[in-house]
């Protein structure tokens, strides 16, 4: 290649273009590889940890774990919650953001689901009271999104502090409309929605799948999505570019509260209640499964799919240590270990493609 | 030079903050396939000039024209609309986007999957990819990659693409070698040179007298605000522009 260095420029360019190409798909195998295990990781975390539980349970009780029907039932009714939450969390993470107020947001759309429910079921009947108990909680819910989105957007309050302090507002509302206590739903049709199955599945489960793949649809196939990837990745370039950054913040925001608003009402339909702490434990779950499905932090990268695994792995660690018959802290150990090494995979796969082949 | 009509006008043109007089009374003009190089120290007003031409800043007096005809532009969306593109120093681009993404960023394309659903249009962004870049000798194999796999010149050329892709007729460059290595830095100067053969118009800001006298016609030196002098490239010297810059 120094055979082009004495060239006139046009043609030395041209050299030089021999010269990077076969680097840059250089760059592009040596990262492939690091970058396949580190987008394949939290299906790889969640076959490691069915295959761990079948032996575990073939060794310790003759039993089977992951061919009980039953087992496969109950982990996916465990995963809705935090799959839904850690949905609209995978928006905002790979906007570069954090929606810390996501947990109370489904508490709160719980407690307005049993209330709304409970209203009009003597008046209206049952379908169309359980439509509005459905309607009426997602757009409440999607009151605190609002303001968390104006906050970040307009304000410029970053989002761990905004949706903070939206965390604090949203709690103490869900309590004091809950009254301090659980409010338990009367009418039967929210009840099946919550407990029925169609061929064994779960209702439940379906409206996840699909309110889920619907999801994937806005990231991966529209401008929304693309805009998201963009944002993330370098702000000021989707500003130049021509993107409305303060609208989109503010969509965002609403939308991930529209996800916590579908899980609080699909909690009160399973429980046949509402409770202001339905979502509590379930925020910092959403976003270990975003990061274990392949998220960074910092923003720009992350995929529904992921997210879905991610929620898996969490549900199936906790579901699998109860079948297991282990001390239930052991699941704060196991997921919290599973976070670490996700982070520590994304880690190196940022070294392998951090190093850009610039000479 | 004077034969072919300007693709751009600058006339007397000032911006002023406040009491500061960042730019006064500068006038300049850029030619089809021009290459017209802004040098100056820091502070010279040299990225006062291209907000000012580009949209961002609003002239406090003067004016600019684009191919004969008075434009005043409100945002730098107005501007780039009028095929005026800035190409920043810190890229613009979205690195964990493919090429095509980032050419089509806030304008992608979609189409209907099955005949209803709106999906993004991924196989037109990666032909207008591949065409645009090969446009500017780079041929891409891989479109499907995200920009940070390749090299920073190859990046610069990305950004090019996209103004070259929508049509610029006027780029404006700022600083497009200042942070690439030696060789990445001549593949610059020669996309330089195909955007001058493709008949559009360059604004190039650079400290670097050695890329400035390898790429331009004319040299423009603004000082403390003010043109310190022009110049045809062919028809000085290093040290002229030297002197020109520090006021000697």
């Amino acid at each position: 290649m120094a055979a082009s260095e004495p060239h006139a420029s046009t043609a030395g360019a041209t050299g030089d273009d021999n010269h990077g190409r076969p680097q840059a798909d250089h760059a592009d195998t040596a990262k492939t590889l690091v970058q396949r295990i580190a987008d394949l990781r939290a299906w790889l975390f969640l076959a490691a940890l069915v295959l761990g539980f079948e032996a575990w349970a073939r060794i310790d009780f003759g039993g089977t774990f992951i061919l009980n029907p039953f087992n496969l039932q109950s982990i996916a009714i465990f995963a809705v919650a935090p799959l839904l939450l850690a949905t609209g969390q995978t928006f905002v993470i790979i906007s570069g953001g954090i929606d810390l107020s996501l947990g109370f947001i489904m508490g709160l759309a719980a407690v307005v689901a049993a209330h709304t429910i409970n209203a009009f079921t003597p008046g209206l009947g049952m379908p169309l009271a359980v439509l509005l108990g459905f309607m009426i909680a997602v757009l409440v819910a999607a009151v605190p999104g609002t303001i968390n989105g104006l906050l970040v957007s307009r304000l410029r309050v970053p989002p761990f502090i905004g949706t903070l302090g939206m965390f604090g507002v949203a709690r103490g509302v869900a309590f004091l409309f809950a009254g301090g206590t659980t409010v338990p739903v009367q009418n039967s049709l929210f009840a099946a929605i919550g407990n029925g199955r169609l061929m064994g599945v779960p209702y439940i489960v379906i409206i996840t799948a699909v309110f889920v793949l619907i999801m994937h649809y806005l990231l991966s196939q529209t401008r929304f999505g693309q805009h998201n990837y963009a944002i993330g990745a370098n702000t000021q370039a989707a500003r130049r570019a021509g993107i409305d950054i303060k609208s989109h913040l503010l969509r965002l925001y609403i939308l991930s509260a529209c996800c916590a608003g579908l899980a609080g009402v699909l909690y009160a339909a399973r429980f046949n209640a509402g409770a202001a702490q339905a979502g509590e434990p379930l925020l910092l779950d959403s976003v270990a499964a975003v990061v274990i499905g392949g998220a960074s932090l910092f923003g720009g990268s992350g995929t529904i799919i992921g997210t879905v695994a991610g929620a898996f792995v969490i549900a199936v660690i906790q579901y699998g240590l109860v079948f297991v018959n282990v001390e239930p802290f052991w699941q704060f150990i196991s997921v919290g270990i599973v976070i670490i090494i996700s982070v520590l995979i994304d880690q190196a796969q940022r070294r392998f493609s951090g190093g850009r082949q610039d000479e | 030079m004077s034969s072919v009509a300007p693709l751009l006008e600058v006339a007397n043109l000032s911006k002023h903050f406040g009491a500061v007089r960042a730019l006064h009374d500068v006038s300049m003009a850029v030619h089809p396939g021009e290459v017209v190089a802004l040098a100056g120290d820091n502070g010279a007003g040299k990225t006062t000039l291209i907000k000012a031409i580009s949209g961002v800043y609003r002239p406090t007096s003067g004016e600019v024209k684009l191919k004969g005809e008075t434009v005043d532009f409100g945002t730098p969306q107005e501007a780039r609309d009028k095929g005026i593109e800035t190409i920043y120093q810190d890229l613009a681009l979205a690195d964990n986007l493919t090429i095509g993404g980032n050419i089509f960023l806030g304008r992608e394309p979609m189409r209907r999957a099955f005949g209803f659903l709106p999906v993004l249009d991924r196989k037109k962004m990666a032909d207008a990819a591949r065409k645009t870049m090969a446009m500017l000798d780079f041929h891409v194999s891989r479109t499907e990659a995200p920009v940070s796999n390749f090299s920073g010149g190859q990046r610069q050329a990305v950004a090019i693409g996209r103004a070259v892709y929508w049509d610029a007729q006027i780029l404006i460059m700022d600083e497009p070698t200042a942070a690439l290595g030696v060789p990445e830095q001549r593949k610059v100067i020669s996309l330089i040179h195909q955007l001058k053969a493709q008949g559009r118009g360059v604004i190039f800001i650079s400290h670097n007298l050695q890329d400035i006298f390898a790429v331009s016609d004319r040299i423009i030196v603004l000082r403390r605000g003010v043109k310190a002098g022009e110049r045809k490239i062919s028809e000085t010297t290093h040290d002229e522009v030297v002197k020109l810059m520090v006021g000697g």
